[in-house]
């Protein structure tokens, strides 16, 4: 298919305007359909059986008692869910967490299911299984785990990536390393040096709609699973396999998702609800409760981050370096690596060298979480960034102007860039009227950047024209903040209809070809494309029919505006046809109209964004208060406007959160002591400000409509932004997130005993 | 286990159902009586999703015997719009886009019903602290506190 993804200026109609979502009036009405809100004639309620130790042998599972309770209907353990993964480490992984096959490693680790009449019978027949452990010293804290003298997770793990293959195993999975030039000789040309050592703590995504899907495994081999998910083809894929399913057999259709945040892009429940639902020979429906929720699914990693830079004292940047310890849970991650390449990701820099360490530890297997890994790096080197600009004694914002990557710097990570917008970025928040506002006592104006590299990927859709001339647009990315709109939006902008002739729709697994999941600020950028690439090609189908219609040849007719036109004067009696009338006619002139594309998105263009926040402390009890929040992000183009800034918003305030509150505590037991939200707790509506955004528009040159992803890039520049509002406000340079109260009045209370 | 026999108004219309003495109202309204817009995201009062108003008290219908909805009315998100047209606050907060993925959506228009039917003239603060019982984890509120704001100026007017 030849399909152009280039991107050429032009005036928008559509893009660019804020219509309505089309699946709004059914979320504003109770109407809409989220992964709990299904149901099948003669379904179970299923539930889990989870660990209560952070790290214990199974010596064995007795699940007679239960088994025999009237009401239950079938009992699992790893035994019903054999291993079939032929030798993929990660898919083994992914079984292994899903239900512990000889080993709890984690407080939560799922170790037996049962499906039963209800969910009275099913929490009865749980306490019915007896399990029988032998108890493992367990490591939580990621230092603590890279120790030789540490409890090793997995015997079986040496680490990765060192010169010389280890000869003892370690909880250190994976030693990364990126960077160029050389950063001795660059700290040997420095006037100031920064150097210091940071913590970030565990947090999880919140999403306020816990895990949730509906299994029903037919006794002829086919299956069908209802379930919010940002990537229904992806739970296919792993379903089937961990299952040892066809995946054609097995029909995957995406609920409505209560959120995500990279959160819901791992099964956990769903091949055990598929297990329940064959040994059962009925439909089984399975949701997680929060306090399974926080316990069992996703959390982010835990770090600890050392960065050293140096500068000249005109304020150039001679070297950065960071060593980077991430904790992946008790599975290897990447998650490191990632961190390690996002870092200095935002300067133009001669020598730089970053390390990661992927570390296990008894926590729940780590999972992505919007732009996962960057906002930590960021923390580290942002902050960092502040203190050398301070000794410097340049203001923050020039200090990072005159380091800032552009066009044609070759990155920490290795690519040369393209059109980015860090710089724009920090020029709009140099000039914007929040940092000339006057400050009061006891309060502190913090700004950072971030980077986040955006993904493309495998996408697929449908674009079907009714005989009405209404178009049904099918899209295999799933839904999780407005895409359907930003998507019709899109679709009716190269067909050139109105946004209202669009309905936009997420199939299921059997009615597309496979897309990745949404993940990566990918849902809007790659679907956009790939409806381009379907529209253009249901435009050609349009230009044939017209052509036909008139009986005149298909070259000499274009498409614009909504319309099939001649072009020529020989054709100047012809008029125009519009989409409705060719539609209309279809039948007639060879059938059905639609435009198919498959492709893969490459060229995500990669997002910069730098934030402003006020922020005052008290310092009797070290409590904050956000004052105010100005986000600025390069969007590329901003299809619908409203919905980018309320992923600027969204990121944001969850960012707000992981500075000042959230955090995963365990206790020496190696339990998660908060697994609730009045413990952990996410920022609510009276902890927070309205959150100003300026949308910048870059255009990347690799997306038709300049597009980039807008999802994840607003999460990473608040934890520095805020902590370097706290330290300007407390005058104490906090190295340790979440700043809460305690950690906040301690920095406050070292400082004034010096 | 005996059932519990209640009747009851939800939203406006009488029903009667058999509840477990131990089943939650918002189990009750999802599960037998398939008002699925009342949402489940904690089950211990702290989201507010299932969020409802009981006798003109707005409440976590987790936190709700089933059976103790007896002789009462009950109001949900579904009871809201009149026929196909939809209350302001619903309007509003399409319009102002104070939903991403709405799973929150039904608390939040309940709790803001509830809101403004005690304070029509809400201050921005008042509004903050009056929706705190219910989480979002999309928008930041900032959307969510404009569209409640411009609904209330609707709704003085009408």
């Amino acid at each position: 298919m030849n399909f152009d993804p280039r991107y050429s200026t032009r005036n928008f109609a559509s893009v660019g305007t804020r219509p309505i979502r089309p699946d709004g009036v059914d979320k504003v009405t109770g109407r809409a359909r989220y992964g709990a809100d299904f149901n099948m004639a003669g379904q179970l309620v299923g539930r889990v059986l989870r660990s209560p130790h952070a790290h214990a042998t199974i010596r064995k599972i007795d699940t007679s008692k239960a088994e025999k309770l009237p009401g239950v209907k079938a009992v699992i353990t790893a035994a019903d869910l054999p291993d079939l993964t032929d030798g993929d480490a990660a898919m083994y992984d992914i079984l292994d967490n899903c239900m512990a096959r000889t080993k709890a490693l984690y407080d939560g680790h799922a170790v037996a299911a049962v499906a039963a009449v209800d969910v009275r019978t099913a929490r009865q027949a749980l306490k019915l299984i007896e399990v029988d452990y032998e108890l493992l010293p367990h490591v939580t804290d990621v230092d603590e785990a890279m120790k030789h003298s540490a409890p090793l997770i997995n015997d079986a793990i040496f680490t990765e990536g060192l010169e010389e293959k280890p000869v003892k195993p370690s909880n250190v999975t994976k030693r990364s390393q990126f960077g160029h030039g050389d950063v001795h000789q660059g700290f040997g040309h420095a006037d100031f040096i920064v150097e210091r050592s940071f913590k970030t703590e565990q947090t999880h995504q919140g999403y306020i709609e816990p895990h949730a899907c509906v299994a029903s495994v037919s006794s002829d081999g086919t299956a069908d699973l209802w379930v919010c998910t940002q990537g229904h083809f992806v739970y296919r894929q792993h379903c089937a396999q961990l299952l040892g399913m066809e995946a054609s057999k097995l029909r995957v259709t995406s609920s409505e998702i209560g959120g995500g945040f990279g959160g819901k892009t791992h099964v956990w429940a769903e091949p055990v609800a598929l297990a329940l639902s064959r040994k059962a020979g009925r439909p089984v429906k399975l949701v997680m409760t929060r306090d399974e929720v926080f316990r069992a699914s996703g959390p982010t990693s835990a770090t600890s981050i050392d960065v050293k830079i140096g500068a000249r004292k005109d304020g150039t940047i001679t070297a950065a370096e960071a060593t980077l310890r991430y904790s992946c849970g008790p599975y290897p991650g990447s998650w490191a690596e990632i961190g390690a390449m996002t870092a200095f990701a935002c300067y133009r820099l001669e020598n730089v060298k970053t390390v990661g360490y992927e570390v296990l530890v008894n926590r729940p297997k780590t999972a992505a979480y919007r732009a996962p890994s960057a906002p930590m790096a960021a923390f580290a080197v942002e902050s960092a960034v502040d203190e050398l600009a301070k000794e410097i004694g340049m203001d923050p914002v020039d200090f990072r102007i005159k380091n800032a990557a552009q066009e044609g710097t070759r990155s920490s990570y290795g690519p040369v860039y393209g059109p980015i917008g860090i710089g724009p970025t920090l020029e709009a928040v140099k000039n914007h009227p929040h940092m000339k506002a006057p400050l009061g006592k006891n309060q502190g104006r913090g700004m950072a950047c971030g980077f986040w590299f955006n993904f493309g990927g495998q996408t697929c859709t449908d674009l079907n024209i009714g005989m009405d001339g209404s178009v049904s647009l099918a899209v295999g990315t799933v839904d999780v903040g407005g895409s359907r709109a930003s998507l019709s939006l899109v679709a009716a902008e190269e067909l050139g209809i109105a946004y209202e002739q669009v309905k936009a729709i997420v199939a299921d697994t059997s009615s597309l070809g496979y897309n990745d999941m949404t993940d990566g600020s990918r849902g809007t950028f790659s679907s956009s494309m790939a409806t381009i690439s379907a529209a253009r090609n249901a435009i050609k189908i349009l230009r044939e029919r017209a052509a036909q219609m008139w009986d005149i040849a298909v070259d000499d007719v274009v498409w614009e505006q909504g319309h099939a036109v001649a072009k020529g004067e020989k054709h100047g009696n012809l008029g125009k046809l519009s989409l409705k009338e060719i539609a209309a006619a279809s039948g007639t002139t060879g059938g059905p109209i639609a435009g198919h594309s498959e492709l893969v998105a490459d060229g995500a263009g990669v997002s910069f964004a730098t934030h402003i926040c006020d922020i005052e402390v008290d310092p009797e009890t070290g409590a904050t208060r956000v004052l105010r929040y100005t986000v600025v992000q390069d969007a590329g183009k901003a299809v619908h406007p409203t919905y980018v800034e309320g992923q600027y918003q969204g990121g944001a305030a969850q960012g707000i959160g992981w500075a000042l509150n959230e955090e995963y505590i365990y206790g020496k037991d190696g339990r998660l002591q908060n697994p609730g939200f009045l413990d952990y707790r996410i920022p609510v509506c009276s902890d927070l400000p309205m959150i100003d955004t300026q949308i910048l528009e870059i255009p990347n040159p690799n997306h038709p409509y300049g597009v980039r992803g807008v999802g994840e890039t607003s999460i990473v520049p608040p934890l520095a932004a805020i902590a370097n509002a706290v330290s300007n406000a407390a005058g104490v340079r906090m190295a340790h997130i979440p700043m809460s109260p305690p950690r906040i009045l301690a920095a406050i209370e070292a400082e004034r005993a010096g | 286990m005996a059932g519990v026999a209640v009747s009851t108004t939800i939203n406006g219309d009488s029903v009667e159902y058999l509840c477990q003495p131990d089943e939650t109202l918002l189990d009750v309204l999802r599960d037998r009586l398939g008002l699925t817009g009342v949402k489940e995201g904690c089950g211990t009062g702290d989201c507010g999703a299932c969020s409802i108003i009981l006798d003109d008290r707005l409440v976590c219908s987790c936190l709700v015997l089933g059976a103790e909805a007896e002789g009462r009315r009950v109001e949900t998100v579904e009871g809201m719009a009149h026929g196909d047209s939809l209350h302001p606050l619903q309007q509003k907060f399409l319009e102002h886009a104070a939903l991403q993925c709405g799973i929150c959506t039904p608390g939040f228009l309940i709790a803001a019903k509830d809101l403004l039917a005690k304070n029509p003239d809400p201050t921005e603060e008042e509004i903050r602290f009056g929706l705190a019982g219910n989480l979002c984890r999309c928008t930041g509120y900032d959307k969510i506190v404009r569209a409640v704001q411009d609904a209330a100026n609707v709704m003085k007017g009408a």
